[in-house]
């Protein structure tokens, strides 16, 4: 399975400024001081590979929207946060007119997660076959919601795609085609479910907006067993430690840190940070992926957990 | 896990001793919040000697700002002290730096809280 991420900010979507880019631009000239390339694919090798990742990268970008990707016709995707825009170019791109079967499956319905749904093409396709799957009651009523006056001025009744709205049960597998999906109760203000993806003996873990606070080891195994020897686990890491603790303490999200830990525990392979706060920028970012490495180092077991953090446009192989 | 008190003046230092982590939070919990309750308050302090700590996990670290929450609403404060390397690295990784006054040693932490309180510490 691959992962590819569409989007992997928190709460509202973010955009580098002009300021941003100048300073970047400023920043690779000087370090190219007294470089030439002769041409674009030169100065592109160069960028890519000798410039820092805060300088060639950013973390984006888009709300929570995560494909899976799997040999086979069908698309899955967590979300439909703002990630779903571009995620639908692509879709669209790549049937060449042919109509899709697109599998969504929703963590929750707060606005972050279904605001991207009414810019997903696909869902304008006659022929295309839209599965929405959740675990909530509101799950079809928020999406409606949503695509009504006052909100948007397109109506449901216009969608082209034939879309159906599919209630799963917690921690009840469920099978897609090759593909089981288990749903597991997670942590956040009105509920939100994680997705553990398993095919061909790898799994990857979609967890986002929960709030692990690891004080009832009942609690904690119960999410280290979903996490359990997974190859990828998409994680919310919104905040630092302290931070999660005390001033944003019950607002429903978790930190790098505790990634780690319930990771460690669940013997998992590979920790992505996800769901980032909107008001850290591209230095925070790194700052907390490299605090959360050193973390995992300084408490590594018989095992070591690779961690990495979410960007837009990243792909990963589980 | 140990945990040991002594009062010096209106401050009170609790070592602690072991790992806190999941396994042990809880009965740590309850007994810094009887400090807490008892001597956090009205300009009272508690120095938490750090010099024996071993490990700090998250749920630790917890018990720290939820006793923190507690001493500040009664007019107390709790300060930390003599971290080991390990524990004060997870305290940098973590930001808990940026809640906590970290100081390098007990007696620091002290004069920070009265003269009164240094002074009973020198004496012994």
């Amino acid at each position: 399975m691959r992962v590819r991420f569409w989007g992997t900010r928190g709460s509202i979507g973010v955009a580098l400024t002009s300021a941003d880019v100048r300073d970047r631009l400023a920043q690779a000239l000087l370090q190219a001081s007294g470089r030439t390339f002769e041409s674009y694919e030169e100065a592109h090798a160069y960028a890519t590979s000798e410039l820092d990742f805060s300088l060639t990268h950013t973390f984006g970008g888009h709300t929570p929207c995560v494909e899976i990707v799997v040999p086979g016709d069908d698309y899955y995707v967590c979300d439909m946060g703002s990630g779903a825009r571009p995620f639908g170019v692509h879709v669209l791109a790549k049937q060449a007119r042919k109509p899709a079967t697109v599998n969504i499956f929703q963590s929750h319905v707060h606005w972050d997660h279904i605001m991207g749904f009414p810019f997903f093409g696909p869902a304008y396709v006659p022929g295309t076959k839209l599965r929405i799957h959740g675990c909530h009651d509101v799950l079809e009523q928020a999406f409606r919601l949503q695509q009504s006056p006052p909100c948007f001025p397109v109506p449901w009744e216009q969608l082209g795609a034939s879309i159906e709205f599919v209630k799963l049960e917690v921690d009840k597998p469920f099978r897609v085609n090759d593909v089981t999906v288990t749903p597991h109760l997670q942590l956040h203000g009105g509920d939100s479910f994680g997705y553990r993806f398993e095919r061909e003996g790898k799994s990857v873990i979609y967890s986002t907006d929960s709030e692990h606070k690891l004080e009832n080891r009942a609690e904690a195994e119960g999410f280290a067993n979903f996490f359990r020897n997974a190859d990828v686990v998409i994680f919310d890491a919104m905040y630092a430690l302290a931070e999660a603790i005390s001033v944003k303490a019950d607002w429903g999200h978790s930190s790098n840190i505790v990634g780690v830990e319930l990771c460690q525990m669940a013997r998992a392979k590979h920790l992505v940070l996800f769901h980032h706060e909107p008001a850290n920028n591209d230095a925070t970012l790194e700052g907390l992926l490299r605090e959360a490495r050193r973390f995992e180092e300084l408490t590594r077991g018989d095992q070591p957990l690779k961690v990495s953090a979410a960007y837009d446009g990243l792909e990963i192989d589980a | 896990m140990n945990v040991s008190s002594r009062r010096f003046a209106n401050a009170v230092v609790l070592s602690v001793a072991g790992r806190l982590d999941q396994d042990t939070c809880e009965a740590f919990r309850a007994n810094l919040m009887t400090v807490v309750e008892d001597a956090a308050h009205d300009g009272g302090a508690i120095v938490l000697d750090l010099s024996n700590l071993e490990y700090v996990s998250s749920a630790g670290l917890r018990c720290f700002v939820v006793a923190s929450r507690q001493a500040k609403a009664q007019q107390g404060r709790i300060f930390v002290a003599a971290l080991q390397p390990m524990v004060g690295e997870i305290f940098k990784l973590s930001h808990f730096n940026l809640l906590f006054q970290v100081f390098p040693t007990i007696r620091d932490a002290l004069n920070t809280v009265s003269t009164e309180a240094v002074a009973a510490f020198e004496k012994g």
